[in-house]
């Protein structure tokens, strides 16, 4: 293989002008990591409404929560994306559209809110199958100490719940994190499409896509650490 | 075991009193102080009035009919199976029910108008897995539904909670979280939770049913003293000898219906059922 190897290249200027090639690709992890965040939180707001939901005794609540989590699970993530961006626009009323494409970082607005959406598919089957894990009695406990259904779910299941899918939250926000990659398909300047025009500016794809998985690697290790101090944190005590 | 009846024995204690109140300790109040009841004493404070249940097509309860007075503790007992816990969870709608009326202390159950929660806060239960909130303290398990539902400061709750706590011998406890309690301490903290709320009724779902024996008694005593303050119980349970202690009236049930309904000494000296009969030399026998 007829290759140039030069470690070097990161130091060198981008032809951006806006610096070199390792604040190109920092650039891009502060973009990846805001981007994973806010739509997190989304996905955790939502994830947790649908998933309470699907746990109610009502058959309507059930209904819609069912159908949050098929609609948001089934389709790809690419799809979605492009469904978001491009297909989205075209079928509102024409001013909303229009607003919708002169929206200043409308790739970054997208890619939150479409990753956000599904990613609460997710959750909420995490938060649903956590409500199920826990004894019937505690349900029936909260009840007949006179709570009502909403106390009981905020002061007695879902703090138990979430104790309990600490872990499988994790690896949900791990996944939510490397899936805002698949936004640099909408534009989004996030760490793989930094790399990527690394790659086509220098012709480095070795050095560029390296420093991109190191990238990667190390912001999931401190996610991981993190979820790991949660969980000593919250650790229910003689369990 | 009625030993209050009997003539007072030697010096030697009476191995029959370490089941009752201990003699050390403060001069208390009551573990019970229930709110007011509109019910007279005497008067029946749970009615059950026909009360048929079904899943799907599968006939839980079959007209089940009794009442229980003020003051009164009734035990049930029967066959696992037999719809015994499934009728005390319709007194205060945990379950619900497709046929007849419950009443409790003049409020219907079953109509749509009545306050659930609120109805709820005044009738007591505890149940067979104890059911502490695992990830509250003691102390936080005692006060919530108190500052919740009956909206009391938490001063005050977290004083009402530990007093209770002290009259089942747990003061030491309050700090702790229910994982790092025995089984029969587990369950004389559910009691004092329920207690807490000043409840007119209580409902025990099997209380001994999942302790090790040696933990068995420590929650009869508190049963037993509770019953003896006047406090209105229906208990499902197998402990006979709780039922010979304390109990006025004992249900006996079988496939969904009450089978017999009748005072302890009638059902203790002779069942009229064959089945009551078969069940008592059951489980008797060991």
């Amino acid at each position: 293989m007829n290759y140039n190897w030069n470690w070097g290249i990161f130091f060198d200027l981008s032809p951006e002008g806006t610096g070199t090639y390792a604040d190109m690709l920092l650039s891009g992890l502060m973009w990846t990591i805001v981007t994973a965040l806010c739509a997190w939180v989304i996905a955790f707001a939502i994830g947790s409404v649908v998933g309470v939901l699907r746990t109610l005794p009502s058959r309507a609540a059930q209904a819609v929560g069912n159908a949050y989590v098929e609609l948001f699970r089934n389709v790809p993530l690419l799809v979605q994306m492009f469904l978001w961006f491009f297909v989205l626009p075209e079928v509102l009323p024409e001013s909303w559209g229009t607003w919708l494409k002169q929206l200043p970082n409308a790739p970054f607005y997208t890619a939150v809110v479409c990753l956000g959406f599904f990613t609460a598919s997710r959750v909420a089957e995490q938060v649903r199958a956590g409500i199920q894990a826990l004894p019937r009695g505690q349900r029936m406990a909260g009840t007949a100490l006179g709570l009502t259904t909403a106390q009981t779910y905020r002061y007695v299941l879902l703090p138990n719940a979430y104790r309990i899918i600490l872990p499988p939250m994790t690896s949900e926000f791990l996944n939510n994190l490397k899936n805002t990659s698949v936004a640099l398909t909408i534009g989004l300047l996030e760490l793989t499409a930094r790399a990527r025009s690394m790659q086509e500016f220098s012709f480095q794809v070795f050095e560029a896509f390296t420093a991109a998985t190191i990238l990667y690697i190390l912001i999931n290790l401190v996610v991981v650490t993190v979820s790991g101090m949660l969980e000593r944190r919250f650790a229910v005590p003689g369990r | 075991m009625t030993s209050s009846a009997m003539p007072p024995a030697a010096p030697a204690p009476n191995p029959a009193s370490s089941l009752e109140v201990p003699p050390t300790g403060p001069v208390t109040a009551p573990l019970a102080t229930p709110a007011a009841t509109q019910a007279a004493p005497g008067t029946p404070m749970i009615a059950i009035d026909n009360v048929s249940k079904w899943y799907g097509d599968f006939q839980v309860l079959t007209n089940c009919t009794t009442a229980t007075r003020k003051g009164e503790v009734v035990v049930v007992c029967g066959p696992s199976g037999s719809g015994k816990s499934t009728l005390i969870k319709c007194v205060n709608a945990l379950e619900p029910f497709q046929k007849g009326q419950i009443t409790v202390d003049g409020t219907q159950v079953a109509n749509r108008k009545t306050n659930l929660p609120k109805l709820r806060s005044r009738v007591g239960m505890v149940f067979q897995h104890f059911e502490l909130f695992p990830h509250l303290t003691i102390t936080d398990n005692l006060s919530l539904a108190q500052r919740k539902v009956l909206g009391r400061g938490k001063d005050e709750a977290v004083a009402k909670g530990l007093a209770l706590l002290e009259r089942v011998g747990l003061k030491a406890h309050a700090h702790k979280f229910p994982g790092q309690l025995s089984g029969g301490q587990q369950q004389r903290v559910a009691i004092a939770r329920a207690l807490a709320m000043n409840p007119i009724v209580m409902l025990f779902d099997e209380p001994t049913s999942a302790l090790d024996p040696e933990m068995v008694g420590e929650v009869l005593d508190v049963m037993v003293e509770l019953a003896r303050e006047g406090m209105t119980m229906m208990v499902v349970t197998h402990e006979m000898g709780f039922a010979r202690k304390v109990a006025n009236r004992v249900i006996f049930m079988d496939k969904g219906e009450i089978v017999e309904d009748a005072h302890k000494e009638d059902f203790f000296g002779s069942p009229r059922s064959e089945r009551a009969q078969q069940f008592l030399s059951r489980i008797l026998s060991h």
